[in-house]
């Protein structure tokens, strides 16, 4: 039998004890906030932003660029995908680029315009890095203009057009993106690095042993803990949506479908941390075994950047996280009101909750024998 | 109706006897304490008793209940605090004792109980600055909460500095002037006569022995001794020369007197042997003599080097 009262007691408790001490403010609250202000600050700009690419024209005509080739140029600089930076035919373009920092550029090749009138094959070399996403940005509105050209010349016209729109509500920017990633952070930190601390020092002080000479039971306990980081994370929530939407101009979504995540997300991780601590030999083992688990599922699970840029046995591996589907689940909401795979997200955090709060009681013993 | 009965109480860890075999009453209004060396058993007996433990063999009664089963029930009617004593850091006595009586479901006046325990200068401090008397002291008020009639308390001065002890007597001594029944574990010999009414001395798993103060002297006690400061070749010249029992121990030669006129001839033989000796004095023996003694006995007995 669930006694509210005693609940109650060990909440006022439990509330007085983390807010009297100073790293479970700072951790939960501040923490979350310096993280979000320092990643939108970085990538507030960035990739969103033209990309610079190196260009050397070696078609020329006494010194000067031939019409063709100059054509080319201006073709590749309408599209204000890049910023095009020109470079001396003279000088050796690879060495160029080396001394810029620099792997992204375009070579027009000396006889440009003389092979293309003559219906000649020619190359324009693209220089690139294949990892890095701007050289995908150079090669593709490069392959665009050369196809352009080719169209141009063998007499056709565009049939097919290319309208560009954005799939979110009203555009996406990381740090809209960021919001729902570092609520589910906040969402898994506080609980689990208190829970494990908590319960691993109970145990070796035999506080646990104690609290199983009053009438409060295990349950309840568990319960307030509960509750208790329910309201921390509507607090971090509300904190962290007002940190991104005043300081970066984010655009969420706020529907009241995001309650359940931040009831459920902090119960599952509640029970976590509590299982680790309570079933540790010590606080100092707990702690390893707590970070083991905490650390790999705070960076992997689309909190920072989206899993999609992970390799696929990494992606594979983020969807055993627990946090993942928090994530995941957050931004369907908030960033694209996609509700129903939002709740399907929902329901998977839901039973993995159940099926740890149930091994978390079990091994959870108040009594030696 | 006593409040407490053991009866051939048994529990064992792996091969360790921890409890083999006790039994004792505990009466309604009396202190009783359990006194022994570390390891001899008390800490189980108690926890058993709290029903944190559960028992192998035997039967034991708090209050008419069984601890194990009844614990629940149990742990409303009586008052515990357990070994090593530890409290949320950040939690002040007052909130602490308001926080119990809202696990018990009693109305308690906080400043009372602190004044109980001799710890209202306090009552706003967190538990991690308090002093180890003064924790001591919040786990004496929080066991009080729910007005118990039975108190259990489980070596509530170990790690204390004297004046701190002194202070948590005082308080052990106020419960007692309530009328209630207290069971109190124990390694200083010391607070076993300050504060109990009848001691069962435990070594080993077992009771060595058991009752009033004065029944256990009366019992194990060898009566006077006569004390000289000398070598001990004058405890072996009175050991040859008379048929007196001497020993001899930290340069003391320690003679018994059981007859009117021994003492008179342990100090002619003194005189004859000519051996040198500083100070002289009779005294009886005291309840530490017995529990040495007692304690390395039956240490002796286990097989242990002493």
């Amino acid at each position: 039998m669930i006694s509210a009262r005693r609940v109650i007691a060990d909440l006022k408790v439990t509330s007085r004890g983390f807010l009297r001490s100073r790293e479970g403010v700072f951790f939960s609250l501040v923490f979350p906030v310096i993280l979000m202000l320092i990643f939108g600050a970085i990538f507030s700009g960035g990739s969103s932003g033209p990309v610079t690419a190196y260009v050397q024209n070696n078609d020329l005509s006494g010194g000067v660029p031939t019409q063709a080739s100059a054509a080319f140029v201006q073709a590749l600089n309408s599209t204000n995908a890049m910023r095009l930076v020109p470079v001396p035919a003279s000088d050796n373009f690879t060495l160029y680029l080396r001394s810029h920092s620099s792997s992204d550029g375009i070579v027009i090749p000396a006889g440009f315009q003389t092979q293309f009138e003559a219906g000649k094959p020619l190359n324009i070399s693209v220089y690139g890095n294949p990892a890095s996403q701007t050289s995908a940005i150079v090669s593709g509105v490069t392959s665009e203009i050369v196809n352009a050209f080719n169209l141009k010349r063998a007499g056709g016209s565009d049939v097919i057009g290319i309208q560009s729109l954005s799939v979110a509500i009203t555009g996406t920017k990381y740090i809209d993106f960021l919001i729902p990633g570092l609520i589910g952070f906040s969402i898994l930190t506080a609980p689990m690095f208190a829970l494990v601390n908590i319960s691993s020092q109970y145990k070796r002080d035999k506080l646990f042993k104690q609290l199983s000479l009053t009438p409060l039971t295990r349950g309840e306990w568990l319960l307030s803990k509960v509750i208790w980081y329910i309201m921390i994370t509507i607090a971090s929530f509300i904190l962290m949506t007002a940190v991104g939407v005043y300081a970066f101009g984010a655009n969420v979504v706020l529907s009241p479908y995001l309650l359940p995540f931040l009831v459920i997300g902090p119960f599952l991780f509640v029970s976590l941390g509590m299982l680790v601590g309570t079933a540790s030999n010590s606080p100092e083992s707990a702690a390893v075994v707590g970070n083991l688990v905490t650390f790999p599922m705070m960076f992997l699970s689309g909190t920072f950047f989206p899993i999609s840029i992970m390799p696929t046995w990494l992606q594979t591996i983020a969807h055993v996280f627990p946090l993942f589907y928090v994530v995941e689940g957050l931004n369907n909401v908030m960033t694209y009101n996609n509700i129903g795979p939002a709740m399907i997200d929902l329901l998977v955090i839901f039973a993995i909750a159940i099926v740890i709060f149930g091994l978390a009681v079990r091994l959870f013993k108040w009594r030696e024998d | 109706m006593p409040s407490v009965v053991v009866d051939s109480l048994r529990k064992s860890y792996g091969g360790l006897k921890a409890v083999d075999g006790i039994s004792f009453e505990v009466q309604e209004g009396e202190v009783f304490s359990l006194l022994g060396p570390n390891g001899a058993g008390k800490t189980t007996t108690i926890e058993i008793l709290e029903g944190l433990r559960d028992k192998e063999g035997g039967k034991v009664s708090v209050l008419g209940m069984d601890p194990w089963k009844d614990g629940y029930e149990l742990h409303r009617k009586m008052g515990i605090i357990p070994q090593g004593f530890r409290f949320f850091d950040y939690a002040t006595p007052r909130e602490a004792i308001r926080y119990y009586a809202s696990l018990f479901d009693v109305k308690v006046d906080a400043d009372k109980i602190l004044k109980q325990v001799i710890l209202e200068e306090a009552a706003s401090i967190n538990y991690n600055k308090l002093s180890g008397g003064q924790r001591q002291k919040l786990g004496l008020a929080l066991s009080l909460v729910n007005n118990p009639q039975l108190v259990f308390l489980d070596e509530p001065t170990t790690g204390l500095d004297p004046q701190a002890r002194r202070a948590v007597w005082d308080v052990i001594r106020e419960l007692k002037e309530g009328n209630r029944t207290v069971l109190l574990t124990t390694h200083y010999l010391e607070e076993a006569q300050m504060l109990a009414d009848r001691v069962a001395i435990m070594n080993h798993g077992r009771i060595i022995s058991s009752g009033t103060m004065d029944e256990i002297l009366e019992r194990e006690g060898s009566g006077e001794r006569l004390e000289v400061k000398a070598s001990e070749s004058l405890a072996n010249f009175l050991k040859t020369e008379t048929r007196l029992k001497v020993e001899y121990r930290d340069g003391i030669v320690s003679v018994l007197l059981e007859k009117p006129h021994d003492a008179l001839i342990t100090l002619t033989e003194i005189e004859e042997s000519g051996i040198e000796w500083r100070s002289l004095r009779t005294r009886s023996d005291t309840l530490e003599d017995i529990f040495v003694r007692m304690v390395g006995e039956s240490t002796k007995e286990a097989g242990e080097v002493v």
